[in-house]
């Protein structure tokens, strides 16, 4: 956090000014590490074991914030006698079939065969816990096998300080205390990446750290936006505020969708997902989208099983996809498996590149390392390429949202130069030009974009720029009929009458004022501040904040106070804004029958969750199991301590001659790649290096590429500080200066030494500084949820001196693969059986 | 100030407050005479780091249509002022002479940049993007369910634009049926 996000963690350093002990768990020494009170480095890719094995302590011992628990989780809830767990199918959850590699879920379910329970919204429940199918039991069984002992074979942390985090963490939470759990989104980058997250929600939950002021989990997101492009994502798989984008499959008509949305019956906010699903057709199609016509859902494109970004990538290389935007991304540098990404450009049609820099995705035709391998030819490479011009941070207005839901406001200081315009511009003018070419067509699969609401003022120097303040307008939704601004989501109506483009960000444009833009100055306000920029949604500051009271609507502590139910005024009040139906009373019971908001009781404080409980255990929603269990990473040099499942089973997998993974354990030649290797960002760089290695003081403060290795490692292999090496994987082979510390310390694991080595990844051929790019070393695994790639977590050998350049390149990684046993080109019919 | 004998350092060292000569004493007429170049600015404008998603406050400082500096905003309850290597950076972003302000183009088997119109960019796109659509354009999938779309387009790229931006990208695309639409959230 000290490292790529500075700023951010003055705030940790305020807190340990206080009296917060800060612990840093990672395999790496950083700039965190040092002001932290205690460093804990473990292997790469072990987190579930660690976090298990603290879980596993918490439940041990009975340390669990009870009354929390008993209250806002779905501890007390009842699993059905289906239900197997991982340890009676050796690593395995019920339901899985490994000819497809996926679950079947109804194993997974709440009890409905006890006739105390009615449905998913209310399954039977036992508040003692002691019912041996209750969710808390399961867990109890569950994480048993994560011991101290196993956490020290597994992670290779020691006993002490492994035991020593775990009292530290139980300590600093319950009534009066609260612990802030902060990851960093390299979590995410795991074959069991979301399960990390998972481990980490358990944890936070049983502690009661959930909704309360100084506890909770802290996503740090690494660029400006990327919390506004996923709320109004830029995403294959979703729609503004996290409606799906509808499958040919599971949504043949309005209906379908919405009610995959809503799950009838189900507690909570989205028992609205008609009003969502409706405003957001009305802002695309506005008039055209009438009840007769389902609103134009049929206007909508379907999508049929992966469509992500490494699908694509795939595609290309095989001729599929034939054109390609690159909107301020360098996935030649910034995406794993580096040379597919390339080869994948180099057989477009054509690409568009929309960049401040001539970044190393606009010119893979003449300076990519396939170039020098001649792989590429560019007399031969047929792909058109358009490098357009874009406006910065500073020559356009809009909002970003930042990584606590918080959008600002940003005044454009100038206009742009030369070509230089905004995305605005871009997207706006090329959508104009499209349907003025189509205009006569009578098509009927140019309707929806001849019927699209495309008609936003124009304005500035120029006169042909898009006011942003009216697109963000249309995000927060009117009433059709007088333009009036809506002012909450719970305003919008299912009826036509209202639209508006992102139900979750209504309210950003209350009263016609943009919320987004407020700046009164921190000191003037309370610590909250909630006159600074608007937070989504609501302008609520935590998220699921009822929790931060007891079941009666009491603070938990007077030290820990946040929100509250006022017994005189008859409505929930503090410092925040309440998470909750303002008026719904503690002891409120809903009436049977009763569906979405309607439905949640007064202490159901998770109300986004169908059931109104934080989930433990999840029955709905995740491919890979309802519960964490510890995975290896695909690549490893270890057998699965744990479990006997190596990898994780439902691992989304490309299984091609061009992404070969190098081998792990039970496979064979494993040895050849002996060394794990991790990788991260340095804080005078930024990702894919587009936005930093053409500046002159960040290039001259972090100006080459490194590798870091521990004294030991370097000894074994005899490199030399300073001096060159050469780091191999079966897709590629990179150099870069070796840097030795004791900031990596070799780990025991197994009973043997593992070597880790880490590498910075913002190096590529173009800008003030150039180097070799550590994502070429990546093969692509993804996890199957989110479809993230594996890309924290690999294996390696690292040898001293330059790699070979030209041919001898390819014939020098060719090598390894033979070696490995991975050099067939034609892969296996159906991966491997890990 | 009066250039006079007066104003020698070791003088006002004597006679002043500051007898180490740390401070005032030591200070020169041309220091004295120094102003911050954010005192002239024509303008101010508040805005936000572009790089990590801390969401730093920024103060944009413009003189005679030029970034002349850009400073964090104390006022900020995210940040308090403070900004890191990269946001301090930023003016560097903005105004480097590495930046790209013309369209640049490379026409199939070319070996080198050509220079083209903005607007003429911009038909050229709408052509390929019009084309490549109408060619892979799938209306069913092989049970008669609809598609409507097109796997022949793909984008990639959002973290780093505005709410407004992404906003219009999904739109657009949506409504021609372009499906493969990713930003770095999924990386």
């Amino acid at each position: 956090m000290a490292e790529a996000h500075p700023v951010g963690f003055q705030w940790v350093m305020e807190a340990k000014k206080r009296g917060a002990r800060i612990i840093h768990v990672d395999p790496r020494f950083t700039r965190t590490s040092a002001l932290a009170d205690t460093h804990v480095p473990l292997r790469v890719g072990t987190d579930i074991a660690f976090l298990g094995g603290v879980i596993n302590y918490v439940l041990e011992h009975g340390l669990d914030f009870r009354d929390y628990v008993v209250a806002y989780t779905n501890a007390a809830n009842i699993i059905g006698e289906q239900y197997v767990d991982t340890d009676d199918l050796d690593g395995l959850f019920s339901g899985f079939d490994p000819e497809t590699k996926t679950y079947d879920t109804s194993s997974w379910q709440y009890d409905s065969a006890d006739p105390a329970g009615d449905g998913a919204a209310h399954p039977p429940r036992d508040e003692t816990l002691q019912h041996p199918r209750c969710v808390y039991q399961i867990l109890k069984r569950h994480f048993s096998r994560y011991t101290p002992e196993m956490v020290e074979q597994t992670c290779g942390v020691s006993r002490d300080d492994f035991l020593d985090v775990c009292r530290s963490v139980a300590q600093s939470s319950g009534r009066e205390r609260t612990t802030a759990l902060v990851y960093s989104v390299g979590w995410t980058q795991h074959s069991v990446g979301v399960q990390y997250i998972r481990t980490g929600a358990i944890l936070q939950l049983l502690l009661g750290n959930m909704g309360r002021p100084g506890g909770g989990i802290m996503a740090l997101r690494g660029h400006a936006s990327i919390q506004g492009s996923t709320d109004i994502p830029t995403l294959f798989n979703l729609l503004p505020g996290y409606l799906p984008m509808p499958s040919a499959q599971e949504h043949p008509d309005l209906e379908a969708w919405i009610e995959a949305v809503h799950k009838p019956g189900s507690k909570g906010f989205w028992g609205a997902a008609d009003a969502y699903a409706v405003n957001l057709l009305k802002a695309y199609w506005g008039e055209h989208a009438t009840a007769e016509n389902d609103y134009c859902f049929d206007y909508l494109p379907r999508i049929n099983g992966d469509h992500g970004t490494y699908r694509s990538v795939l595609d290309m290389i095989d001729g599929k996809v034939k054109g390609y935007f690159l909107l301020g991304q360098n996935p030649a540098v910034g995406s794993a498996h580096g040379r597919a990404q390339r080869l994948g450009m180099a057989n477009l049609d054509w690409l568009v590149v929309r960049d401040l820099y001539e970044i190393e995705s606009a010119t893979f035709w003449k300076n990519s390392p396939e170039v020098e391998t001649g792989e590429i030819v560019p007399e031969e490479c047929a792909t058109e390429v358009f490098l357009m011009p874009a406006a910065s941070h500073v020559e356009k207005e809009g909002t970003f949202t930042q990584t606590s839901r918080m959008l600002q406001w940003r005044e454009k200081a100038l206009d742009p130069k030369g070509d230089c315009r905004s995305e605005l511009w871009f997207f706006y003018h090329l959508g104009r030009i499209l349907r003025d070419r189509l205009a006569e067509s009578t098509d009927e699969r140019d309707r929806p974009l001849l019927d699209l609401t495309w008609d936003y003022p124009l304005h500035g120097k120029r006169g042909d720029e898009p006011s942003a303040e009216a697109v963000l307008m249309e995000i927060n939704g009117y009433e059709v009929e007088s333009g009036r601004p809506l002012s909450s989501f719970t305003e919008m109506r299912a009826d036509g009458s209202t639209l508006g483009g992102c139900w979750i960000y209504t309210g950003v444009y209350a009263d016609g004022v943009n919320q987004a833009a407020r700046r009164t100055p921190r000191d003037e306000q309370s610590w909250v501040a909630p006159e600074w920029g608007w937070a989504w949604p609501a302008n609520r500051r935590i998220l699921y904040n009822r929790a931060s009271a007891d079941r009666d609507g009491r603070p938990w502590s007077e030290r820990k106070a946040y929100v509250w139910w006022d017994e005189e005024t008859r409505e929930w009040t503090g410092h925040d804004v309440p998470d909750f139906q303002k008026t719904k009373p503690p002891s409120f019971q809903p009436e049977a029958g009763s569906d979405g908001a309607d439905a949640l009781s007064g202490d159901d404080a998770f109300i986004m969750q169908g059931d109104g409980k934080g989930a433990l255990f999840v029955p709905q929603g995740l491919i890979d199991g309802p519960l964490p269990t510890h995975y290896e990473p695909v690549e490893s040099p270890f057998r699965n301590p744990v479990n006997g499942q190596q990898a994780n089973p439902t691992r989304k997998d490309y299984v091609r001659a061009d992404n070969r993974m190098n081998p792990s354990p039970p496979e064979p030649h494993s040895d050849v790649f002996p060394i794990v290797f991790t990788t991260s960002r340095l804080t005078e760089h930024h990702t894919a290096g587009g936005m930093s290695r053409f500046q002159a003081y960040l290039s001259e403060l972090q100006p080459e590429m490194f590798v870091e290795v521990s004294p030991a490692l370097a000894a074994e292999r005899g490199l030399e500080h300073m001096g060159w090496c050469t780091v191999v994987s079966g897709r590629a082979a990179i150099e870069g200066r070796v840097l030795i510390t004791e900031r990596l310390r070799p780990l025991r694991v197994e009973d043997r030494i593992v070597h880790q080595i880490w590498l910075p990844y913002h190096w590529g051929r173009s800008g003030l500084v150039t180097g070799d790019s550590t994502n070429d070393l990546l093969g692509i695994t993804l996890d199957p949820n989110v479809l993230i790639q594996e890309s924290k977590v690999g294996t390696c050998d690292i040898l001293p001196g330059r790699r070979p350049t030209g041919p001898a390149l390819l014939e020098f990684v060719a090598r390894y693969r033979r070696r490995a046993g991975i050099a067939d080109e034609s892969a296996p019919a159906k991966g491997s059986q890990r | 100030m009066a250039t006079t004998w007066l104003s020698w350092p070791v003088i006002k060292q004597i006679t002043g407050a500051d007898k180490l000569a740390r401070g005032h004493a030591a200070r020169s007429e041309w220091t004295e005479e120094l102003s911050a170049r954010t005192t002239t600015a024509d303008s101010v404008a508040k805005s936000v780091c572009p790089y990590c998603a801390v969401g730093c406050g920024q103060k944009v400082f413009v003189k005679d249509d030029e970034v002349i500096q850009i400073e964090g905003d104390p006022d900020s309850p995210v940040s308090r002022g403070r900004l890191c290597p990269k946001g301090s950076a930023s003016k560097n972003l903005v105004t480097s002479p590495l930046r790209q302000s013309t369209v640049r183009y490379r026409p199939a088997y070319a070996t080198e940049w050509q220079d083209l119109e903005l607007g003429t960019a911009m038909e050229m796109i709408a052509d390929r993007v019009l084309k490549t659509r109408r060619d892979t354009w799938q209306d069913l999938d092989d049970q008669g369910r609809k598609l409507r779309r097109t796997m022949g387009i793909a984008s990639l790229g959002g973290a780093t634009l505005d709410n407004e931006e992404n906003y219009l990208i999904k739109k657009l695309f949506t409504a021609m049926g372009a499906i493969q639409i990713e930003n770095q959230a999924r990386i």
